[in-house]
This record gives structure tokens, sequence and C-alpha cells, in this order.
């Protein structure tokens, strides 16, 4: 089942167009990795996506719901939560406030879904009470999808959560969206590894220049010697 | 010199509850208001509207209030001019300076129309009021008590230093604990993040304008019972303003309080060499230092 459709889209931040005319899609369960090279427009489409941006053309669907230029609160309302690529913690809030605040929006308890994204990230239960600031580039990447998870989100959007991490905490970010996925979350995930973003992928896009170049299988992708020449470095 | 340091603590606490306003605007909208010592002004002649005109004419009779300088009026009088300015101050950003932000306009353009509203205000006291200095309730007797170290001070005092630390906890409280208060810092942080988290922005800057002009109410009718009011006491107050949030980081409100009392500290002890008119000197001298040497203030480390 289609969970999120992106319909020829074609977007801009001025009058100048960035996407045109990009499509995708994703399914329930799935993982969906976009991969592109440096200004290929891969944060532009997530903004898109999140309502942050309003579509000059085209459709982005949720469930069969026109979310076309809706504003992001109801969007995330709707079930589709972001994290930036940048600036995407609170730094002099704590962590527990910085979670708060993902849930904003929910005027229910949601103390049961705070026990459970720390069930996700052990360590952000044991540095609850210090400062998103303090902390390490990888940590503050987990309390930023910490954040987003508060909602209990259908669609996670993550724009690039392993930019700028040691290898090791790379596969560990990776390791936790996997497992996010396994709760039923779809993601959809930009990334600059592209090489692990693929293996992880279970259908993945190639964008450049703000339009689609291919899409296949992640495996498929990482087994063509284009894709591997011109965007996994060889 | 001791009595020097207790009259500077408390000219500091009424300079702490402008310059928490003046920090807390900055913060969430980056936007120096040249208008929030005006509003201190608005703050004191609301409160003397209230207290000799309308509770007057409401019948409500003017008893002493303990050993104060002011009755009982004054007890109605400050919560009322509290909102009152706030909602002033609310009206300010709903008819000018949204219109701006949506316009994305610059600093300077923010700074020019703040010193508008800031002239239209005081324009509306001098001619309401007139140019002359006013009292809460002329002609009383503020007799001094006498404390250890030979400092005399008036009960008047003792109080404002209480009100103002009271209204700086019960703060610093609703900034820590209300889901408002933590939205509120979340969008001084990172307002595209509190937008993407859902947090309706344009509320929380309602709500920072709302406290900012509460504040500067209170203290502005503070200064008003310890000195006098005069049309142009809130304006004499802007460099002290300045300099106590710049002092103390700004956008940081614990850094405003301190440096509202290092300024004030700083005014009084030096009328033990300058001319008392050199006040607002002090403070502007101290402004341009730190500028100089350590232009993020006390608790400025790498980010702003
Ligand atoms: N806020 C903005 N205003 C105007 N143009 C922008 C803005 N952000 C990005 N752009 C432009 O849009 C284009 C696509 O940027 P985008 O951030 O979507 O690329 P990206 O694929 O995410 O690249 P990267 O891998 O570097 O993150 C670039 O040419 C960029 O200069
Ligand atoms: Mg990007």
């Amino acid at each position: 089942m289609i969970v999120l459709k992106v319909e020829n889209v074609t977007v801009g931040y001025t009058a100048v167009d960035i996407l045109h005319g990009v499509s995708m899609e994703a399914k329930s369960g799935e993982i969906v990795s976009i991969i592109g090279p440096n200004g290929a427009g891969k944060s532009t489409l997530l903004k898109a996506i999140f309502g942050l941006l309003k579509p000059h053309q085209g459709k982005i669907i949720l469930n069969d719901e026109d979310i076309t230029g809706l504003k992001p609160d109801r969007i995330a309302r709707k079930g589709i939560s972001y994290v930036p690529q940048v600036d995407n913690v609170f730094p002099s809030l704590t962590i527990q406030e910085n979670l708060e605040m993902g849930a904003f929006i929910r005027t229910d308890d949601f103390s049961q879904r705070l026990e459970e994204v720390y069930d996700l990230f052990p360590v952000m239960r044991e540095r609850k009470k210090d400062k998103a600031g303090q902390l390490s580039g990888g940590q503050r990447q987990m309390v930023a999808m910490g954040r987003a998870l508060m909602l209990d989100p259908q669609v996670l959007l993550l724009d690039e959560p392993s930019a700028g991490l040691a290898p090791l905490l790379v596969a560990d970010i990776f390791e936790k969206v996997k497992e996010i996925n396994a709760t039923g979350v779809v993601i959809v995930i930009v990334e600059q590894n592209a090489r692990e973003a693929l293996k992880m992928a279970h259908h993945a896009y190639v964008l450049a220049m703000g339009r689609n170049v291919m899409d296949d299988k992640g495996e498929v992708l990482l087994a063509d010697e284009e894709i591997g020449r011109l965007y996994l470095g060889g | 010199m001791p009595e020097l340091i207790t009259y500077g603590i408390v000219l500091g606490s009424i300079i702490a509850l402008g310059a928490i306003g003046l920090t807390l605007v900055y913060g969430i909208i980056r936007f120096a208001n040249f208008a929030h010592g005006d509003l201190m002004s608005a703050g004191a002649y609301v409160a003397l509207f209230v207290v000799t005109d309308f509770l007057a004419w409401v019948g409500i009779p003017d008893t002493n209030f303990g050993p104060f300088s002011f009755g009982w009026r004054m007890l109605i009088a400050f919560p009322i001019s509290m909102v009152a300015v706030a909602c002033v101050a609310i009206i300010f950003d709903r008819i000018l300076y949204r219109k701006l932000r949506s316009k994305g306009s610059g600093a300077v353009i923010f700074a020019m129309s703040s010193l508008g509203a800031a002239f239209i205000l005081r324009m509306v006291i001098l001619i309401v009021w007139g140019a002359d200095s006013l009292f809460y309730r002329p002609g009383m007797l503020r007799p001094a008590m006498d404390l250890p170290l030979g400092i005399k001070i008036r009960p008047d005092q003792v109080l404002i230093v209480i009100i103002a630390f009271s209204l700086i906890i019960f703060l610093h409280l609703f900034l820590q604990s209300t889901k408002m208060g933590k939205a509120m810092r979340a969008t001084a942080d990172n307002m595209q993040l509190a937008l993407v988290s859902g947090i309706d922005t344009e509320r929380i800057i309602i709500w920072t304008w709302g406290i900012g002009g509460a504040l500067a109410a209170a203290g502005g009718i503070l200064y008003g019972i310890d000195v006098q009011l005069q049309p142009s006491m809130g304006w004499n107050f802007l460099i002290p303003l300045f300099a106590a949030a710049i002092l103390g980081t700004i956008g940081n409100i614990y850094g405003a309080l301190l440096g509202g009392l290092i300024i004030g500290v700083a005014q009084q002890v030096s009328t033990a060499f300058l001319m008392p008119t050199y006040k607002p000197a002090v403070a502007f001298i101290i402004m341009i230092i730190i500028l100089l040497v350590r232009p993020r203030g006390i608790f400025g480390g790498k980010s702003a």
C-alpha cells in the first residue's frame, strides 16, 4: 500500500525552481533512501513534503489524501515528522524538554510515548536532564530523531542523520533507523553515505539537478555500475 | 558606601525588570526594542491614573498600607497597569512589528519603528499628564529605617526589591515548568525547529510581548514609588536597560537580572565620586566597555 506519494513536484525557495517535476513514493513498512550529489535538491524535497515550501506544481499525497500546501503543523498532525539536516535540536533545552517539544501539539498524556522513545535510545534516558547543546553529534541526532518520534508518526523524514559522524556512530544511527522502521514507521531518508543508505533501503531514488535520475530497489542500484561510478565513489 | 550599594540594588532590581523584558523580546524576535523604556513610563502613568482618578471615581478610599508611602489603591493599580501595558506592547506588535516581520524588514527598520513607538508613548503621556514631576501620593513623608552599617532605607525600597525578585522568580518558574514557558525557550533557541515541531510561534511572540510589557510596567511603577513620575523617566532608563541586557548576554534573562544589579550598583556608587547627573553616562560607559571587551556579555559562550 502506498503511504506517501510525491507527484511531479516543482518547487523552489524563490521564483527560481529547484525541483523540476520530481516524483517518488513510499509504501507501508518501507525505508526509502534518496541519494544524489550536493545541491541536487534532496533537502528541498523533504521540506516540500513537510509543507515548509509550497509546490508551484504537483501534488503530495498521504494515504490518498492531498496534503499539498498544508502548513507544517497541519502535516505533523496528519502523521509526518521531520528531522532537519542542521540545527535539529533546541540546544538550551534539556533532552527531556526537547522530547516534550516534539509532543507540543499533543493534548493527551504522552508519558507512555516518552518511555518508548527512551527505550529506543537508552542513553537519552540517563542524560535526560542534560542540555541538548552539550551532547556529541551522534547523541544530538538521536535527540533529534526522538523529538520527531514523539508524535508517533506514520512517516519519518530524515535529512542526513549521519552527516559529520564517525563511522562507528554512523552504523549506530543506521541501526536505530532500522529499529524505528521495524516498529512500522515508514522512513524517507536522505543520505550522503549513499552505499549504506542503499543497503538498508527497500527502495531508493537518485536525484540530480532537481530531477529524478533513477529509482529501483536498493540492492539493484547498489549493483548498478553507472550509479556506483557517479554517486558511490567508484 | 554600603548605603550606596543598597540603593544600587534597589535601582538595579528596577532596571532588571526592564532589561529582562528587553532581552526576552530580543531572544525571540531578534529585535532591539527602543520603546521598552517608554513602556516603563506607560506603566507608571497608567498606575497613576488608576490610583488618583479611576479608583477615586469608583469610590475606593486610599487607606494607608502598612509603613509604605502608597495606599491600598496601589495594590489594585499595580496588576491593572501590568495587564494594560502588556496589551499596549501586544497591540504595537500586532499593528506595527508583525507587518514588518512578514515583509522581512531589516534591523534598522525595526529600530526606527520602535523609536517611533517610543515617541508616541511619551507624547501621549506629555499631553495627558504634562511635563511636571508627579507622585502617587504627593506630600507623603517618607521616613527611613536604620539598618546596620549605617544604612538608611525606606520601607518602600525594601518592598521594591521583594516585588522585583518575586516577579522574576515567578517568570523563572513559568519558563521552566509550564508548557508555554518551555515553548518560549524553544522558540528563542530555534524558531525554525519550533515551527517544525508544530509550535505556533506567533502565539509565542504575543506571550513574549505581554510578559515584557507587564514587567516593564512593574519596573516603571516601582521607580515611580521610589523616586517620582516624569514623562522622560523611561527614556532615561533605555541606556541602563540595554547595558544590563548586553552585560548579561542578550537573550539570557538571568544575565539581564545580574546585569541590572551591576548597572544599578555602579550607577549609585558613582555618585560618591561624580555628580548624580552623570549616572546615565556610567551605564553608557559600561555598555561601551562590554561591547569592546566582551561583546557577548558575561554568559556569552561560543554561540549567541
Ligand atoms: N534557503 C534557501 N534559499 C535559497 N536557495 C536554497 C536554499 N536552500 C537551498 N537552496 C538551493 O537549493 C538547491 C538545492 O539545495 P538542497 O539543500 O535541497 O540540496 P541537497 O541535495 O540537500 O544538498 P546537500 O547534499 O548539500 O545537503 C541548491 O542550489 C541550494 O543552493
Ligand atoms: Mg541537504
